[in-house]
C-alpha cells in the first residue's frame, strides 16, 4: 500500500473505529445473542442456541400488547399525519402573506425535548381529584365528558398518544411538503391555467404526480418512525408503560435490558430483531407499491 | 350581456375571497394547536402553587404572574446540575463527531485510496442500521466496560452519524480541484489544505452539521436513560423524568412546568437564531430521532 493510500485511511481511521465498534460490532452481536438461551448477564454464560427467546417474547403478552400498541399507532398515525401536512402544507403554497410566519411557528415542535412537552400534553389531558383539566373543559362545553385521558380507558389513551405522535411528527412533513410543492415548476400551472382547467383536477393531475416522490419518502420514513415510538408515550404515561398498558415494541425492548423488569439482554436482542424484520418487510412493500403509482422525473 | 359578465366575474372574486380567507382560518387555526402547549407551560410554570391548586376550572390567563416556581425549580431538584450535565454531553459528542466527520468527509472527497468506493458503500449501508438494534449490545459493552454514570460512557457511542460524513463529503467535493492542486503546488499539507481551503468554503454545512447535532444531543432520552442511573449523571430528558416521577412532589405542577420551560428554552433560542439553517439542514435529510 503506498503512502498516498496509508493516508486516506488514516484519516478515516477515528471514522471506522468508531463505526465498527459502536455500530457493526453490535449488529452482528444483537444477532448472536437473540439466539443464546438463558444468557446470564452477570456471569456472562449462556446454556445453548436456539429459538427459545424468539418463542418466549412471542408468548408474552406485554409484547403481543407492545406490538398491537404500535400497529394502532402506526395505522393511525401515519395517514392522519401525512394527510394533514398535505392539507396544511397546499394551504400554506397558496398564500403569500404571513406565509413565512406561520412556517416558523409550524416548525416549533422538532426543536422541542419530546420529553418535557409530553408533560404539558399530561396536564392538558389528565384528570386528577383537584381538575378536569383543560381538554375536559373543552369538552364540558360541548356536553361531552370528563373523561381520563392519562389513566382512563384504553381508547382515549391511545387519542392522547396518537395526537401527541402526530403534533412531534408534522413539522418535518410539512417542510418536505412545502419544499417539494414550491418546486414544482409554474409552467405546468399556467399550462392548466390556458385550458381553463379546474383546480382538483390541476391538484390530481399536476400537483398530486410533481411531489408524489416526497410523499412516498414521507409514508416510508413515517412508517418507521412510527414502529419506532417510544419517548412520546414515556412523555405521556411514565417509565412503566407496561403498567400503564402503553407499552411500545422499542419501550418493550429497553424494559428488557433495563430498568425493574430488565437483565434479559437475549430477550431483548430478539424482540429487536423482531421489530426489525416488521420494519423491513413494510419498506419493502411501500418500495414495491410506490414503484407502480409514483411519477419520477427522468 | 356585457352586465352579466362582470357579475359572473364578481361572484368568482368573492368566492375567491371566501375561499381565501377559509384558508387563513384553517393556518391559523393549527397555529393555535401548536402554540398552545407552549401558551399553556409558560402560563402554569408563572401560577402561583396555592392558584393553580385551588383552580377547578383551569384558568387561560393568571393575574398575579409569579417567579418562585422557576426559584424552586433550580433549588429544590438538582435542575441546574442536569443542565451543566446536558452541556458537556452535548459539547463533548458534539465535538468528536465534528472532528471525526470531518476528517472522514476529507478522505472521501479528495484523498486518493484503494477500496475508497467500497468503504464508501460500505458506511452509506450502515445508515440503514436502525439505532435499536445496536443499542443492545453497546449497554452491555459500556456496563462491562464499567463506564455507568460516566461522561465517557454517554458520549462515545452517541458520536457517530454517517449521514453528517455523506453530507459534508458531497459538500467537500463541489470544491474546485483546482484549489487543491495550487495548494500542492504550493507545499502546503493535506491538513492545511483542510482548515485553511476546505472548512471555510464548506462552513455553511458544518454549522448545520453542528447544529443537527447539538439538537439531537439535547433530546436523547433512550441512551441516557439507559447508562445513567446515579441523579448526578443525569441528562435534561431523563432528569425531567426524574422530576416528574419522584421530584417535587406528585401536585406541583407549576415547579414542574417551570423546569419544563426552562428545558425548553435553550432550544427554542437556537431555533430563532438559526431558523434559516436548521429548516434547510432537515429538509435535507433529517428526521425526527
Amino acid at each position: 500500500m503506498g503512502k498516498r493510500s496509508a493516508k486516506g485511511w488514516l484519516y478515516l481511521l477515528p471514522a471506522i473505529l468508531f463505526l465498527g465498534f459502536f455500530l457493526v460490532y453490535p449488529l452482528v452481536d444483537v444477532f448472536v445473542y437473540s439466539f443464546e438461551e438463558s444468557y446470564n448477564f452477570a456471569s456472562q454464560t449462556y446454556a445453548g442456541a436456539g429459538t427459545y427467546n424468539y418463542s418466549y417474547i412471542l408468548r408474552d403478552p406485554y409484547f403481543l400488547q407492545a406490538i398491537k400498541n404500535t400497529f394502532i399507532l402506526v395505522i393511525i398515525t401515519v395517514p392522519v399525519s401525512t394527510g394533514l401536512a398535505l392539507l396544511i402544507s397546499l394551504a400554506l403554497n397558496s398564500i403569500k402573506r404571513l406565509r413565512q410566519l406561520f412556517q416558523t411557528v409550524y416548525f416549533l415542535p422538532y426543536v422541542t425535548n419530546t420529553l418535557a412537552v409530553g408533560l404539558v400534553f399530561m396536564i392538558l389531558f389528565q384528570r386528577t381529584p383537584y381538575t378536569d383539566g383543560f381538554v375536559n373543559l373543552m369538552l364540558s362545553w360541548f356536553g361531552a365528558g370528563p373523561v381520563d385521558f392519562i389513566d382512563g380507558p384504553y381508547a382515549a389513551k391511545m387519542f392522547v398518544l396518537c395526537l401527541y405522535t402526530v403534533w412531534i411528527v408534522l413539522p418535518f412533513k410539512i417542510l418536505i411538503l412545502t419544499s417539494a410543492l414550491a418546486s414544482v415548476s409554474e409552467d405546468y400551472y399556467n399550462a392548466a391555467r390556458i385550458d381553463n382547467t379546474p383546480p382538483f383536477r390541476v391538484f390530481r393531475k399536476i400537483t398530486l404526480p410533481m411531489i408524489s416522490p416526497s410523499i412516498v419518502y414521507l409514508v416510508i420514513t413515517g412508517f418507521i418512525g412510527a414502529f419506532k415510538a417510544y419517548s412520546d408515550a414515556v412523555a405521556l404515561f411514565g417509565t412503566n408503560l407496561n403498567a400503564a398498558g402503553m407499552n411500545t415494541i422499542v419501550g418493550y425492548v429497553y424494559d428488557m435490558l433495563y430498568g425493574s423488569s430488565g437483565g434479559y439482554p437475549s430477550y431483548a436482542s430478539a424482540a429487536a430483531i423482531v421489530l426489525f424484520v416488521i420494519v423491513l418487510t413494510i419498506t419493502v412493500i411501500n418500495l414495491l407499491v410506490s414503484k407502480k403509482h409514483v411519477h419520477y422525473n427522468s | 350581456m356585457d352586465n352579466n359578465f362582470t357579475g359572473a366575474g364578481k361572484a368568482a372574486r368573492i368566492r375567491k375571497k371566501i375561499f381565501r380567507v377559509l384558508i387563513y382560518l384553517f393556518l391559523a387555526f393549527w397555529g393555535l394547536v401548536v402554540l398552545f402547549p407552549f401558551y399553556w407551560m409558560v402560563l402554569t410554570s408563572i401560577k402561583g402553587y396555592g392558584a393553580y391548586n385551588s383552580e377547578y376550572i383551569p384558568q387561560l390567563y393568571t393575574a398575579d404572574p409569579t417567579l418562585e416556581n422557576y426559584v424552586e425549580a433550580f433549588t429544590s431538584v438538582p435542575l441546574g446540575r442536569y443542565f451543566l450535565n446536558t452541556i458537556v454531553f452535548t459539547v463533548g459528542t458534539t465535538a468528536i463527531m465534528l472532528v471525526v466527520t470531518v476528517l472522514a468527509a476529507y478522505a472521501f472527497a479528495r484523498l486518493e485510496f484503494r477500496g475508497k468506493n467500497l468503504v464508501f458503500l460500505l458506511f452509506l449501508s450502515l445508515m440503514m442500521i436502525p439505532s435499536e438494534l445496536v443499542v443492545i449490545t453497546n449497554f452491555v459493552t459500556i456496563t462491562n466496560l464499567d463506564l455507568r454514570n460516566t461522561f465517557t460512557g454517554l458520549i462515545l457511542p452517541s458520536v457517530t452519524s454517517v449521514f453528517y460524513i455523506y453530507l459534508l463529503k458531497e459538500n467537500f467535493e463541489q470544491v474546485p480541484d483546482q484549489l487543491y492542486y495550487a495548494a500542492k503546488v504550493d507545499g502546503t499539507s493535506d491538513l492545511k489544505y483542510m482548515f485553511k481551503v476546505m472548512i471555510p468554503i464548506c462552513r455553511p454545512t458544518i454549522v448545520t452539521i453542528t447544529i443537527l447535532k447539538v439538537i439531537e444531543c439535547w433530546n436523547s432520552y433512550v441512551w441516557p436513560r439507559l447508562i445513567t442511573d446515579d441523579g448526578n449523571y443525569y441528562l435534561v430528558s431523563n432528569g425531567i423524568q426524574a422530576i416528574r416521577e419522584s421530584g417535587f412532589g406528585r401536585e406541583n405542577i407549576p415547579a414542574m412546568m417551570a423546569a419544563v420551560v426552562a428545558i425548553s428554552v435553550p432550544l427554542i433560542v437556537l431555533f430563532v437564531i438559526f431558523r434559516k439553517m436548521i429548516m434547510a439542514g432537515v429538509s435535507r435529510g433529517g428526521t425526527k430521532g
